[in-house]
């Protein structure tokens, strides 16, 4: 079922969009319980922005905090959209991994401990290509081996949504909260109508765009495991709830057959309707497949 | 991307450090730290060119107001004169509260 829209709230609630990649990380910790891991003030920021002409930031976009989520160890990453739309390069996808990695120690050690991840990205960053594409492999392999002890939360709120090599990730992860405003998917339109042309598909087609990436569809095709309001604590209550809930029995990911069934069976000779994806891979198909 | 630096006279002595804003289209961030001396400096990086007189025009503006003795680090994605102003002030209220 997809949540109806709660407008009596609408007035009241607290943006998450609004606030950046460091606020979006600190509001979901237990209160008092957060630092900063390798904070703008350490600078390490990426060495190939400025010989190419680009304004580096401190942090590279890449917000790290430790602390404690619904009173479990937790570690939240968050990518800034508003810098090089959120691109992966050498030093952000570093800490990514390495943040995964910590907790994937900690867990060994007997602190089992979570991970979400905050995903506004267009992917990799073109300006250090292969490195930032390196950077994705090694998240992935970061996720697979820190999912076996913790659940790695995935949270895209918008407006960047997240595409391209993180899309990855994100389907890797154990959950995925995404609101209205969010949109996934592993070839941007504006990709994909540069590639295949504007027949293929307008990037400008907003509603389009909106009916195929946005969270909403997402959800409603089973590719999402919770559909929340652009408010803090609703996207706070998803996330400390997946923490709660710890590992799910199977990951999305490894049920391999069951997609590969799903994608057989598409006729793709005729145009489908974002409603008919809805029926075919819905909500509740993907419950019992859960089971 | 060109790189500008200033320095001004400066006195008080400045305990906390601040980080405000992000490198985005039309914004920067500040990142101000405590400095040593009897000088504050400025350190600009803006993806936009020949903007000196301005930037000097905004930093005259700042540190006539304020006498904290400060280093600064600026990192700009094209903010306006305001938003650069704006950025400073929201950084010094961080670094004094």
């Amino acid at each position: 079922m997809i949540p109806s829209r709660d407008r009596t709230n609408f007035l009241n609630r607290q943006s998450f969009l609004e606030l950046d990649a460091r606020g979006r990380a600190a509001s979901l910790f237990d209160e008092g319980t957060s630092r900063e891991l390798v904070g703008p003030f350490d600078r390490i920021e990426s060495p190939w922005l400025a010989i190419q002409d680009v304004t580096p930031q401190e942090d590279d976009g890449c917000v790290v905090m430790k602390g404690k989520i619904a009173g479990k160890a937790s570690v939240v990453v968050a990518l800034e959209g508003a810098f090089q739309g959120g691109s992966m390069g050498e030093v952000s996808g570093e800490k990514m991994t390495a943040a995964l990695d910590l907790a994937c120690a900690d867990s060994e050690k007997g602190v089992p401990t979570s991970a979400v991840i905050l995903l506004e990205t267009g992917g990799v960053r073109l300006q250090e290509a292969n490195l930032g594409l390196a950077s994705v492999a090694e998240i992935m392999a970061s996720i697979l081996t820190l999912r076996k002890h913790a659940p790695v939360i995935c949270v895209s709120a918008g407006t960047v949504g997240c595409f391209g090599g993180m899309a990855f990730a994100a389907g890797l992860s154990s959950y995925i909260v995404l609101t209205r405003e969010a949109r996934l998917g592993l070839n941007g339109p504006e990709v994909i109508e540069q590639e295949s042309g504007i027949d293929e598909w307008d990037s400008g087609d907003r509603a389009l765009v909106f009916a195929i990436n946005g969270g909403e569809q997402r959800y409603a095709m089973g590719l999402a495991d919770a559909l929340v309001e652009d408010d803090t604590p609703q996207i706070v209550n998803a996330v400390r709830r997946f923490i709660a809930k710890g590992l799910p029995p199977i990951h999305r990911s490894s049920q391999v057959e069951l997609y590969r069934r799903r994608i057989g069976a598409l006729d793709t000779s005729r145009q489908w309707d974002p409603s008919e994806l809805r029926r075919a891979w819905g909500t509740n198909g993907s419950k019992e497949d859960n089971r | 991307m060109e790189q500008i630096e200033f320095d001004y006279p400066a006195k008080r002595k400045v305990s906390r450090r601040a980080h405000v804003g992000v490198v985005g289209s039309g914004g920067l961030e500040v990142l101000l730290e405590p400095g040593e001396g009897e000088r504050s400096r400025v350190f600009i990086r803006t993806s936009v060119h020949g903007f000196r007189d301005t930037w000097k025009a905004v930093l005259d503006r700042f540190f006539s107001k304020y006498d904290g003795v400060v280093r600064i680090q600026i990192n700009d994605a094209g903010g306006t004169p305001g938003s650069v102003m704006l950025r400073l002030e929201q950084a010094v209220e961080e670094s004094e509260q």
